[in-house]
């Protein structure tokens, strides 16, 4: 399966008119965000299980965030530094603020009343929290993959196309579709029945579908949130296959309820659990093989262990 | 030796006794009470349809469509009325699809939900269940008085739109709650803003419900009496409409016009009128029916 294309450049964060998408136009760019220095020293030996920093090139970096629902904390100063084309793992008990930390990365959680977030996410040295970063202009460079499949009522064809579309795409539309299909390793299946509806399709080609709809876009980054949960083992064997093929291009990080799952598909992990108050926390985080086999923290241990609680 | 088999103990039994019969009883004598209950309003409403049928049947011919209103029973026809009718309501739906659509809209897709959108809400619940009555007095008030337009049909559409608004509003906002969430958030996923979810998504999942609310409460206009009564549609009208700004009368408040004759022959009238009402409107039902079952696919 030839991937052909990789994602865009992403430079500018800010509103621009839709008709003219080149590079070229206004760049005022939002204020850089310092690194800080915790995060920096790698090599001291004795760093807490949650300051591990991968040694890739950092897509996206979190950086003392805080979530609140309300006044309701949901996320206890995270920090985590996701590295490029690589698959990121978020793992721990449901409530702990794993897929709200999923949600904050593409801003999605803008859409929940009450919401609030502090501290910053960087991309590209900006901040996505800053003033005047247009979350639309954010999502269509980190996508997202929901929980339960949610492809739209319409052809497969017009699932793939309607990111695009609605993000000025002016190229050839049914190339534009073969080749989303193709990296969602959909094609096959699908390419003598366009038409159809995208609901027709079963519960693991919906979701490749899904996917396929979110590389239509040429993201950089994907969020998965928890993509396999409604899916049979054998569907759920196909999605981790192809997240190792989509790995080679774009930066995933995955939200998941199954251990194993975290353990076959992902690079590094990252471990959260919910304080006493309710709001989550990065307990561990580190290379996927030192989490399953060697984990630093107890706490992480008891978790990958099932002695859970 | 095998060893004796064991004493019988009670034999079990699988048909109801004691407790579960009673239950079962009173179970299958609630089917024929239900039933009863729902028989009782359509055997009102057949009685009431045969009953306006042997009265009227005879005079719905093509005269009757044709003719203008007459002191002459036999000569008195629809005409004015249904013309009357069409305007009116034509002028409504053009009004009431893009307010009433786009203020679900707002309402359900944009709307900050704060207090005055509350009571916005609250109020539209409770305006869609206001006397039509008060509509009408309401448009007298400010449509044939204040803004000055007389009994015209300006005055009828806009007070028939008002009265309506409030259905088609909650009708429409109904449909669009019943879009799936993971819908819109699959779209806005995609990068798409806002507005671009609502029209690709939102208004496409929607539709169905929307057209059936516009036409359930387009039936209802079509067959008000009193708030047209009201705002001085009970005219004598021998010609046709040819401009908003005409007096005019419309179907049902013929029909209210010949029951107050003491004539015989005018309640025959009356009788095929209402023959003629209930089918327009029931082709309105139909049709929303009809509409709403080829969405759902």
């Amino acid at each position: 399966m030839a991937i052909m294309n990789g994602p865009t450049d992403p430079t500018t964060l800010e509103v621009r008119p839709r008709q003219e998408r080149t590079m070229a136009d206004i760049r005022t760019r939002v204020p850089e965000v310092t690194p800080r220095p915790h995060l920096a020293d790698q090599s001291s030996g004795d760093r807490k299980p949650n300051e591990y920093v991968p040694p890739e090139p950092a897509a996206l970096t979190v950086r003392d965030l805080r979530f609140y629902y309300g006044s309701k904390q949901a996320l206890r100063d995270v920090n985590l530094q996701f590295p490029e084309k690589k698959i990121t793992a978020l793992i721990g008990p449901s409530g702990c603020g794993k897929s709200t930390l999923l949600r904050c990365l593409n801003r999605m959680n803008d859409l929940i009343e009450g919401a609030r977030v502090e501290g910053e996410i960087e991309y590209h040295g900006l901040n996505l929290y800053e003033r005047g970063v247009d979350p639309v202009e954010v999502r269509r460079r980190i996508g997202m993959v929901f929980q339960k499949p949610n492809p739209f009522p319409k052809s497969i064809q017009d699932n793939v196309t309607f990111g695009a579309k609605v993000n000025g795409f002016r190229g050839d539309l049914d190339a534009l579709v073969e080749r989303s299909l193709r990296q969602a390793a959909l094609w096959e299946e699908v390419k003598g029945d366009l038409k159809k509806s995208g609901l027709a399709l079963s519960g693991g080609q919906q979701q490749r579908l899904c996917i396929a709809r979110a590389l239509a876009v040429e993201p950089e980054i994907i969020l998965m949130d928890e993509p396999c949960s409604a899916l049979d083992p054998i569907a759920t064997l196909k999605i981790e296959e192809l997240m190792r093929e989509l790995a080679e291009h774009y930066t995933i990080i995955i939200v998941t309820h199954n251990m194993q799952q975290a353990a076959r598909v992902s690079d590094y992990t990252a471990f959260l659990l919910a304080g006493e108050d309710g709001a989550g926390e990065v307990v561990e985080y580190g290379p996927t093989d030192e989490i399953f086999t060697n984990p630093r923290d107890k706490r992480t241990e008891d978790y990958i262990t099932g002695r859970f609680g | 030796m095998a060893t004796a088999p064991a004493p019988a103990a009670t034999e079990t039994r699988l048909q109801a006794t004691g407790g579960v019969a009673r239950r079962q009883r009173l179970s299958r004598w609630s089917r024929y009470i239900f039933l009863g209950t729902s028989l009782l309003g359509v055997v009102a409403l057949v009685a009431l349809g045969v009953d306006t049928l042997i009265n009227g049947a005879g005079r719905v011919t093509p005269d009757f469509f044709t003719s203008y209103p007459s002191r002459f029973a036999d000569q008195a026809g629809l005409r004015s009325s249904i013309i009357g009718s069409i305007w009116v309501l034509s002028m409504t739906m053009v009004l009431v699809v893009p307010i009433g659509l786009g203020t679900a809209v707002w309402i359900e897709e944009f709307a900050p939900r704060n207090a005055l959108v509350g009571i916005v809400k609250l109020n539209l619940a409770n305006l869609a269940g206001v006397p039509s009555i008060i509509y009408g007095i309401l448009g007298l008030a400010v449509f044939v008085r204040f803004l000055s337009f007389g009994p015209s049909i300006l005055a009828g559409a806009l007070t028939l739109f008002l009265m309506i608004l409030p259905m088609t509003v909650i009708a429409a906002q109904e449909a669009i709650r019943q879009v799936p969430d993971s819908i819109r958030q699959g779209s806005l996923a995609l990068g798409a803003s806002k507005w671009q979810t609502v029209w690709g998504h939102v208004l496409p999942g929607a539709l169905p419900g929307m057209i059936t609310g516009v036409i359930l409460a387009m039936a209802r206009a079509a067959g008000e009496t009193a708030a047209l009564v009201m705002i001085g549609a009970f005219a004598f009208i021998a010609y046709d409409n040819t401009s908003v700004r005409d007096n005019f009368t419309v179907i049902p408040v013929q029909i209210y016009n010949w029951t107050t004759r003491p004539q015989e022959a005018f309640r025959e009238n009356a009788a095929a009128g209402i023959i003629v009402l209930m089918s327009i409107v029931l082709t309105f039902n139909i049709a929303a029916a009809i509409l709403r079952e080829r969405f759902r696919r």
